[in-house]
């Protein structure tokens, strides 16, 4: 049951695949793995968070104010997030600067504490958002660790490609992500495409 | 502390050089949902453009009287000068703008009804659109002025409206090609962005702010 959820966040209803939500804030960070890491990780216990407190308090909360309420809920955990991050580990605090704020608009959260905590027991809800964090995080690193390598020959931070290699700048600007992102959507789509064609 | 770039040259490269959408990916939720029509598209640009000023400056009113370190001298004194209550800033930055959007759409159903048919649909959005919390965010970052960050705030509306009208354009002219089945929809659209994002990147030599 548990696993299910999981898997069902990760790839049947990943949400960037399908409507492209939440990639806002995600891309920005991909010029290397390791902040993509500390990204991922933070929209993770993000989701996790607020699912947990929208379904612990959905008895509570009032059907019309139930945005305002689960806003304030991602912004407390998005905060504290940050300041986590400031008090330990201050580099990553400054390279990601006003992204992580950022993530109190992503439309992730938000959108599964509407469409699954709200109507699921604490438990339930928490899995969805690890799932929901995990699915996010694997877009937001295989993008990265593409960029990455060819924009720089590293991972994070070590040396990878051959001495002879040069690093393919272009990448890490703007245009490469929006590239390397068309080109994953374009192979995931292809492969549900043709496992739906062939169960058919 | 305040950067001393001419607050023309920050609009400029707010539109241009350093747009919001081609440069710091923000707000492609709404950009990848609204641009398949280009009556639909100018719509929300021309939302999203007074959205961002208006908050911007707004925004920050508040940062400089409240939230910076010692803003609130003017209340408390000397006592001011330890206090700084920037922790709340993405916080506060959230519900002004939720706010301010509210008030607009009331004020637009009831005194400017033509408008209000015209972008009335697209305020809600505007609320979680991430370019518009990532304009009050930047401009706290990079220390701008009023002036800047008004500037700043307008320019990345225009910019972002830019960006999306073409889109849509081009996204007209792509329906009647023959696209492999899984690149359709998102997939093409972040192929072409990039590109589009490429051609920006000529305006590079003009002005270098970030």
């Amino acid at each position: 049951m548990g696993l299910r959820i999981i898997k069902r966040a990760i790839w049947h209803e990943n949400p960037i695949f399908h409507q492209m939500l939440g990639v806002c804030s995600a891309l920005a960070v991909t010029t290397r793995v390791e902040n993509a890491l500390i990204m991922s990780l933070a929209v993770t216990v993000v989701s996790m968070g607020t699912g947990a407190m929208v379904s612990l308090f959905k008895g509570l909360i009032p059907r019309k104010a139930r945005l305002m309420v689960e806003m304030i809920f991602i912004a407390t955990f998005v905060i504290l997030f940050d300041q986590l991050l400031k008090a330990y580990y201050f580099s990553m605090s400054k390279q990601l600067g006003p992204y992580v704020g950022l993530i109190i608009t992503n439309c992730i959260i938000l959108g599964r504490a509407e469409a699954f905590a709200i109507k699921n027991r604490v438990g339930p809800s928490i899995l969805d958002g690890l799932g929901n964090g995990i699915g996010y995080g694997m877009i937001l690193l295989t993008v990265a660790i593409f960029r990455e390598l060819l924009g720089a020959g590293t991972l994070m931070g070590h040396r990878l490609m051959p001495a002879g290699y040069e690093p393919a700048r272009a990448i890490l600007l703007a245009p490469g992500a929006f590239l390397i992102m068309g080109v994953i959507i374009w192979i995931v789509r292809g492969i549900q495409l043709g496992r739906a064609r062939r169960s058919s | 502390m305040t950067p001393d770039i001419h607050p023309l040259v920050i609009l400029f490269a707010a539109i241009f050089t350093s747009n919001i959408l081609l440069t710091n990916f923000l707000g492609i939720c709404s950009f990848v949902a609204l641009s398949k029509r280009l009556d639909v598209s100018f719509g929300m640009g021309t939302a999203v453009t007074f959205v961002s000023t208006a908050t911007a400056a707004l925004n920050w009113l508040i940062h400089s009287h409240f939230l910076r370190p010692g803003a609130l001298s003017w209340l408390l004194g000397d006592r001011a000068t330890g206090i700084s209550l920037e922790i709340f800033s993405v916080i506060v930055y959230i519900a002004v703008i939720a706010a301010f959007v509210q008030v607009v759409e009331m004020t637009m159903e009831r005194f400017f009804k033509a408008l209000y048919q015209a972008l009335g649909i697209f305020l809600p959005l505007i609320t979680v659109n991430c370019a518009i919390l990532g304009v009050s965010l930047f401009l706290t970052v990079r220390h701008y002025s009023f002036l800047q960050a008004v500037a700043y705030g307008f320019g990345s509306g225009v910019g972002y409206t830019l960006a999306i009208v073409l889109m849509a354009a081009l996204r007209r002219r792509l329906r009647y090609s023959n696209i492999p089945a899984p690149l359709q929809g998102i997939g093409i659209t972040m192929i072409v962005t990039g590109i589009m994002a490429m051609a920006f990147m000529a305006f590079n030599g003009m002005v270098a702010v970030q």
